[in-house]
């Protein structure tokens, strides 16, 4: 075999692999850019959501910890003050003035001061949040269970998700309040509650004052802080992008169980 | 139809398959030079030997889907590393204890920005591959892995974890698949699983492949001992544990039984071995692809597409 030949092969190798992988790059970029194939990825999620419903128990438990796995400090991620005067004014008077407003598909439509909400059945946890960038913190939290909440004001028999419509403008200018919305199982699961407090002292702003959603099986994102009023609505194509959430108006998921 | 008419279209026909003819004959007059070529530069071995059917077509398709399945979900996977590029070991990233693997992109006072790569506690510099490195338009950007690297190539994480979860679903389909057919195939038993012969020869082959010594006659039918043991380490313990490892970051996957990722030291722990699990099994891809090459490459690129492998006949040995 001549030395020519093999420089000849090895080049020809080297320039079939490097023109394969610029196409396949080059078309996996363009692939991001479009908006069909986003969808169709999409599908992933679909099949995500059907499949853990699918094995998880209803009731299924988020592993709960000792306090000595609690984190020393409780990261404070996305907003930590609200850049709005409406809420700023509450905070300075110590959410005396804070009602939580429930309607949509209810029966009876209610405003709750932070006794009332302090007064429903209630549950400690002490659970690890995972936030959808990668990192994990475990908190020890205290809260209203969201179910007897909702079968206090009675939800309507078409109601299928609960919208958390927060009090923190996600743009500069004050606007893109921040919301989320989870469905029914989740929202009657024991451990979803509307946290007032964490490692035993009142829920700080930074963290969600005075009132920030846990929902144990699900990411960082869907745990909306600053909650100032919930809305049980059919369908979430009519709220805000339609998409469910602030971030799933914007690409993320809106199962955020992975 | 009269027959002027019928003449009229066998003419039309004749003329189209006359240009069909023509064209398929340009084809082959094209397709055997550079074929002819091809086929010079593809066989090492001539026209000596004879072909081998070493690859069933079930393997070989699973083959290439796998390849691009991983590839996508190794490139996706470090766009979401990214979103947050550091590694922890234990339940949480904020127990007071600083991060196994960190890289972070400094700016100092006089916006020079660098990278840096923190590994236990000792920081390298590694400014234009982790930390920082350019971006689209040139600029050095703080970043954990560079922009060839992920998928998408900007940091986006909503799309990457699209990409990634999407594939991580065909390529676990691919796998169930591959495992089922190669059992019920016994592809696994008659292939895979090393004879008590192969266990004797256990020195030797470490010493063959040391020494980049490769069978090309009838023994290169099979495959050698630390393939196989390779082979099934990958395919019944790293890919496997990939899979577990996603799945135990997964909080709703957490909860099917509360506590099961502390078996493998907490979820953080499971992120780490994630990622140090995609780190090896890129490794096997470069051992695997380095023997492919070293042990006759366009053979055995062949014996993955075609399915044929051409063994050397005895007398050809060297």
């Amino acid at each position: 075999m001549s030395n020519d030949n093999k420089i000849t092969r090895r080049g020809l190798m080297t320039r079939l692999l490097a023109g394969a992988s610029i196409v396949v790059l080059g078309g996996c970029e363009r692939l991001s850019q479009s908006t069909w194939f986003p969808r169709v990825l999409g599908l992933g999620e679909k099949a995500t959501y059907r499949m853990q419903r699918l094995v998880l128990p209803r009731k299924a438990m988020a592993q709960e910890f000792p306090a000595t796995d609690l984190s020393p400090q409780f990261r404070s991620n996305g907003t930590s003050m609200p850049n709005n005067p409406a809420y700023r004014a509450l905070a300075a008077n110590g959410f005396a003035d804070y009602r939580l407003e429930v309607g949509g598909l209810v029966e009876q439509p209610m405003k709750l001061t932070l006794a009332d909400i302090r007064a429903l059945p209630s549950r400690t946890q002490i659970t690890r949040h995972d936030c959808v960038e990668g990192w994990s913190a475990v908190g020890n939290w205290k809260g209203a269970r969201l179910g007897a909440l909702l079968e206090a004001v009675h939800l309507k028999p078409n109601a299928r998700y609960v919208v958390f419509h927060c009090a923190d403008p996600m743009e500069e200018d004050g606007t893109s309040l921040y919301y989320e919305s989870v469905d029914l199982e989740d929202a009657f699961h024991p451990q979803t509650i509307l946290a007032y407090e964490l490692n035993g002292e009142t829920l700080p702003i930074k963290n969600g004052a005075p009132l920030r959603l846990r929902l144990e099986r699900q990411l960082g994102y869907k745990m909306a802080k600053y909650v100032m009023r919930l809305e049980i609505v059919e369908d979430l194509s009519g709220v805000a992008g339609g998409k469910g959430g602030y971030w799933e108006d914007r690409g993320y998921e809106w199962y955020a169980g992975i | 139809m009269s027959y002027i008419q019928i003449m009229k279209k066998k003419q039309y026909r004749i003329r189209i398959s006359h240009g069909v003819l023509r064209a398929i004959h340009e084809a082959r007059r094209i397709s055997k030079t550079i074929g002819g070529r091809l086929g010079q530069l593809l066989s090492r071995t001539g026209s000596t030997g004879y072909p081998y059917y070493r690859h069933p077509l079930p393997v070989r398709i699973m083959h290439w889907c796998n390849v691009v399945f991983l590839a996508t979900l190794l490139l996706s996977g470090l766009n979401i590393f990214n979103a947050h590029p550091a590694l922890y070991w234990g339940k949480s990233s904020y127990r007071g204890v600083t991060p196994i693997v960190e890289l972070r992109g400094k700016e100092d006072d006089e916006g020079e920005i660098s990278g840096v790569t923190r590994i236990f506690g000792h920081d390298f510099a590694t400014t234009g591959f982790l930390g920082a490195s350019k971006d689209a338009t040139g600029e050095l950007t703080e970043r954990g892995f560079p922009s060839w690297l992920t998928l998408p190539n900007d940091q986006w994480l909503a799309l990457a974890r699209r990409w990634h979860f999407f594939f991580a679903w065909l390529f676990v389909i691919n796998g169930i698949t591959f495992v089922t057919y190669s059992l019920v195939s016994r592809h696994v038993q008659h292939d895979l699983l090393p004879t008590w012969q192969d266990w004797r020869s256990i020195g030797k082959s470490i010493i063959d492949h040391l020494h980049f010594r490769h069978p090309t006659g009838a023994a290169a039918k099979r495959y050698n001992v630390l393939q196989k043991l390779t082979y099934l380490l990958v395919i019944f313990f790293l890919l496997p544990l990939m899979i577990v490892m996603g799945l135990g970051m997964s909080p709703a996957m957490d909860a099917l039984y509360a506590g099961w990722v502390d078996i493998f030291f907490g979820r953080q722990s499971v992120r780490t071995i994630h990622f140090i699990v995609a780190w090896t099994l890129v490794l096997f891809v470069f051992v695997h692809v380095f023997e492919v090459i070293i042990s006759g490459f366009w053979n055995n690129l062949r014996s993955m597409i075609t399915g044929y492998y051409r063994v050397k006949s005895e007398a050809d040995h060297e």
